[in-house]
């Protein structure tokens, strides 16, 4: 299939790259070296390939790169490092959410719309909001708990803050952390249907 | 009736207060996972690197009359495609050589790739490597057969059968055993009441959230390298046995594994890759699709488990004979251990001194079946579990009080005549589990309110007859960090972080000054399976000997700078000093450098012996066949649709003996996951198959449980201290998974007044149950 040159903006880093019109926005992030973007099953049963299309959270498999062109994507690498991590990053290795650890990005990133939504979710609200994001390991309990903490960390910073600033401005997405300076990048072509 | 329990008091342990172990900390692994940084097999690539593909059987049982492969090779693009003449005489290692006890069966280990014929729907016929994926999957699609159908068989006992369809000559049994203890005619003739029901349980997936995955590539000292998501490295004497390659001339590298649960114990994609490496002389990379994975790898064995207990009115228990039927599918695996662990088990945690067992897996055209979390003891509870409440119903007993009488006790003997050696706290979990439930939720006609209980035990530790060892090498740098190299495969249940606790725990450090290096079979010292819930009590054991000994030359040499004998010296937070006097200190540091100043080893290897024993007696099955047990217990309440035969989970508290819990979170995610995953085995989970064809190839058929589906469960651990692990620790990871389901089912049967003899308890089935117990008059 033909492929076109498609302008893609991932963690604040803009690529170019040469995308077949049937490659999915998971494959393209993956072969871009995005691998926290991970395939646990290519048809949005799973929840693991979640990522944030202009803030709201999608499963890469579903939509196609192409689409993607001229949002601003976010994947859970976008969000912190392990030397500056998110607090909902931290909150959940602080509370066992995290086990083999495949499922974690996506629901990190569920995790993430749910509360630029929502920044203090009921328990009931928490369980719909991962619904879409399967986990084998936990059992969900650690990973309720995680979110719970989390909303509690940015509440409590977001309201230092403001107190500070004496406003409530809301954060843009996913960039607390992450680089603020644009990096034009050109990658090589890769074929369609390369889900690395 | 089982509600209003009280806890019943603990027997006093005293457990020594550590600066480590026991402690909530965030796991080693935790943040790199969480911020995405962690690297799994599929997220490796290298230079100039091939894609592969596998070509598999649609059949569940044929000849192969033609296979042409030459369109595929024809395609631009591909670089080789192997069929079963080039890789002739190389299987997968599914036939373990005899360490059941039992003769190998010769000629029913599974080829690499099927020759002449396929025995089950998923079968691989043929490997393409190719530019792209894209590329080879277009080539798998130009791969002509022709077959020739032949009778296939579906069911373990028509398997059995005179004139079924014969997989591997001369029979279809796979395995068998025998177990006989006591006189099981007397115990029967002093029973009051014979109880007898028969239980059933389906195929099951695994459904971790990694595919199946791997890199292979040849290094310049012509190793083959395979980059791979497995519990046993150690398969890199598999791979070399399958390639004819001298064992050094093979290097497993695992990854972080995306979750096990006992799939990634077979060989997965390792031989594969290594032929295609070798054949192409360029890396390859092989990545299952998620219905690949569900496809190709094991399944929990299916079970038709028939309890005829013996029971005086008082509720003893005088004998019990137990009759077990599993499917292998098609290939054996390790179906034959997993009947033995099933067997070993049977009667549960109780003590029975009159036992029958008779335990036969069969093959048939079906997917394999080899090992899943708990091994054969969640089939061999669904079945013992549910009998104990049946006998409680026969005799209008409690269901508590009935097990209270019959707990095994330290000293006890199994049904193999194995004694326990470890603390029994059966009633102390069981009763725990049933007062977290708290009040009985109030139901109505339709909405039927149900309580369960079951009381179960699991093995930690492999068969005591395998020789089982484990190595770990500790050292200490000269800041005062810590190195560890273990060749422990880490599978997300937090075995790199128990082994780093220990080691801080030994050697006086914060747990962030310990950094581990893991899972590689030719750099980090073998350390044995991931599996069978060992690797803390093997690889635990094998740090605390290595990191011991350093700590006495440490504290040796931290003495004689202070000018102190070493009896009075203490040791943590990176610092030694003198108990009575702590202004008398060196730092950890500054006691590294003296000893690397003046030659003193600053790291070592030690290796861990498990206790080994003879195998079993062959005529009676009576013999030791585990180093010890975790016993623990599930309570669940339930509520029951009678009107649309939906159950549910209202309230779910799981109890263990972890012996001594290392990590609590860690401890607590096993017991909450495992549990989790027993209640999508009672409630949900069936892969199901049809003619041999798989009917739930995906996550869109085959449903594991969501964050909807069930409550948060309350998580209880206790500490008798008395595991033979590390300070005292039991294994934890398989016992988490095994009282789930049959309380599910006790609180269903409870709730009906009539039980369902087979899981999982799907709505059609409980309609059927509510119409029976309408007809009975219970509803």
């Amino acid at each position: 299939m033909e492929t076109r040159t498609v302008t893609l903006d991932v963690n604040g880093r803009t690529h170019d790259a040469a995308i077949a019109p049937n490659t999915t926005l998971l494959e393209a992030l993956r072969a871009l070296g995005y691998t926290d973007v991970k395939n646990g099953c290519e048809k949005g049963d799973c929840g693991a390939c979640a990522v944030l299309l202009n803030g709201r959270a999608v499963n890469s498999c579903l939509v196609l790169a192409w689409q993607a062109e001229g949002q601003e994507i976010v994947t859970n690498r976008g969000l912190g490092t392990i030397e500056h991590p998110h607090p909902i990053q931290e909150a959940f290795a602080d509370t066992g959410a995290v086990q083999c650890g495949f499922c974690t990005s996506g629901m990190i990133i569920a995790t993430k719309a749910m509360l630029n939504r929502n920044p203090d979710p009921t328990e009931d609200e928490i369980r719909e909001g991962l619904s879409g994001n399967l986990c084998r390991c936990t059992g969900y309990g650690q990973i309720v708990e995680a979110v719970r903490l989390a909303a509690e960390r940015l509440r409590r910073s977001s309201s230092s803050l403001s107190s500070l600033r004496g406003e409530g401005t809301p954060r843009k997405d996913g960039h607390e952390h992450a680089p603020v300076e644009r990096v034009r990048v050109s990658d090589d072509e890769f074929g369609a249907g390369d889900n690395s | 009736m089982i509600d209003n329990i009280q806890p019943k008091p603990l027997p006093e342990v005293e457990l020594p207060e550590l600066r480590q172990i026991g402690r909530p900390l965030r796991r080693v692994d935790a943040l790199g996972k969480a911020v995405g940084a962690t690297v799994y097999a599929a997220d490796y690539s290298m230079p100039n690197m091939l894609r592969a593909k596998v070509f598999r059987s649609d059949r569940p049982h044929a000849r192969i009359v033609r296979l042409d492969v030459s369109k595929a090779k024809a395609l631009a693009g591909v670089a080789c495609v192997l069929t079963g003449e080039d890789v002739k005489g190389a299987n997968l290692n599914t036939d373990m050589p005899g360490q059941t006890g039992r003769p190998t069966r010769s000629g029913s280990d599974a080829p690499v790739l099927a020759l002449d014929a396929v025995r089950y729907v998923g079968e691989p016929i043929a490997l393409v490597a190719a530019e792209t994926v894209a590329l080879a999957e277009e080539a798998v699609g130009r791969i002509e057969i022709e077959y020739e159908e032949l009778p296939a068989v579906f069911d373990p006992e028509q398997a059995l059968r005179p004139g079924a369809p014969i997989l591997f000559e001369p029979d279809n049994v796979v395995s068998r055993y025998t177990i006989r203890k006591g006189d099981l005619e007397k115990g029967m003739a002093e029973a009051d009441l014979v109880v007898e029901n028969t239980f059933r349980m389906p195929f099951v997936e695994h459904a971790y959230l990694e595919p199946d995955a791997g890199v292979a590539w040849i290094d310049e000292q012509g190793v083959i390298n395979i980059r791979v998501a497995t519990q046993v490295v150690e398969h890199f004497r598999s791979v070399a046995r399958a390639l004819c390659l001298p064992q050094n001339k093979v290097r497993v590298r695992g990854t972080m594994v995306g979750g096990g649960f006992g799939s990634k114990e077979d060989v997965t994609v390792e031989i594969f890759l290594a032929f295609l490496a070798r054949e192409t002389g360029r890396p390859v990379k092989l990545v299952y699709t998620r219905e690949e994975a569900f496809l190709a790898t094991s399944k929990r064995h299916p079970f038709k488990i028939t309890h005829r207990t013996g029971v005086k009115r008082d509720g003893r228990i005088t004998a019990s004979h137990v009759e077990m039927v599993a499917d292998s599918g098609a290939y054996p695996y390790l179906t034959p251990y997993v009947l033995l662990y099933a067997t070993g088990m049977a009667t549960g945690p109780y003590r029975i001194d009159n036992v029958h067992v008779d335990s036969v897996a069969a093959a048939t055209n079906q997917s394999f079946t080899s090992a899943f979390r708990g091994f054969g003891g969640p089939q061999a509870a669904l079945a013992y579990e549910q009998q104990m409440d049946a006998i409680a119903a026969a005799l209008g007993m409690d269901p508590l009080e009935v097990r209270r009488i019959n707990y095994l006790r330290t000293g006890d003997t199994t049904c193999t005549g194995q004694a326990v050696t470890s603390a029994v706290w059966s009633e102390e979990c069981a009763t725990r589990a049933l007062h977290a439930l708290g009040d009985r939720t109030s139901g109505s006609k339709t909405r039927r309110i149900g309580r369960g209980l079951a009381n179960t035990f699991q093995s930690y530790g492999r068969i005591t007859w395998f020789h089982d060892t484990s190595r770990a090498w500790v050292g200490v740098e000269q800041d005062g960090t810590v190195v560890l190299r273990c060749g422990v495969p880490d599978i997300g249940a937090g075995q790199s972080n128990s082994l780093c606790q220990i080691a801080a725990e030994i050697l006086g450090v914060p747990l962030d000054h310990v950094t581990i290096y893991a899972t590689d079979s030719a750099v980090t010292p073998l350390a044995g399976t991931s599996t069978a819930t060992r690797q803390l009590y093997m690889s635990g054991n094998a740090v605390c000997l290595a990191a011991n000994t350093i700590r006495a030359r440490l504290t040796a040499r931290a003495a004689k700078h202070i000018g102190v004998s070493e009896k009075e010296i203490e040791l943590g937070n990176s610092r030694v000093w003198v108990k009575d006097d702590p202004d008398r200190f060196i730092e950890l540091a500054e006691v590294a450098q003296l000893c690397a100043a003046g030659g003193i080893e600053l790291s070592q290897l030690a290796q861990f012996n498990a206790p080994f024993t003879g195998g079993l007696d062959p005529e009676t099955g009576q013999g030791d066949i585990w180093p010890d047990f975790t016993f623990g217990a599930v309570a669940v309440e339930v509520a029951v649709d009678a009107e649309t035969g939906q159950i549910e989970l209202l309230k779910c508290a799981a109890a263990h003996d972890v012996g001594r819990a290392i990590n609590r979170a860690a401890v607590e995610g096993q017991i909450a996951g495992g549990t989790h995953q027993g209640l999508g085995y009672a409630l949900m989970e069936e892969f199901a198959l049809k003619d041999g064809r798989v009917v739930t190839p995906s996550f869109a058929e085959y449903l594991i449980p969501t964050t909807l589906d069930y409550p948060a469960t309350e998580v209880i651990v206790l500490e008798s201290g008395t595991g033979i692990g590390p300070f005292g620790a039991k294994g934890i990871g398989e016992p988490a998974l095994t009282p789930a389901a049959p309380a599910v089912a006790n609180a269903v049967a409870d709730a009906l007044g009539v039980r369902i003899h087979e899981v999982p308890l799907t709505a059609e089935r409980v309609l059927e149950a509510v119409d029976e117990a309408r007809k009975k008059g219970l509803l």
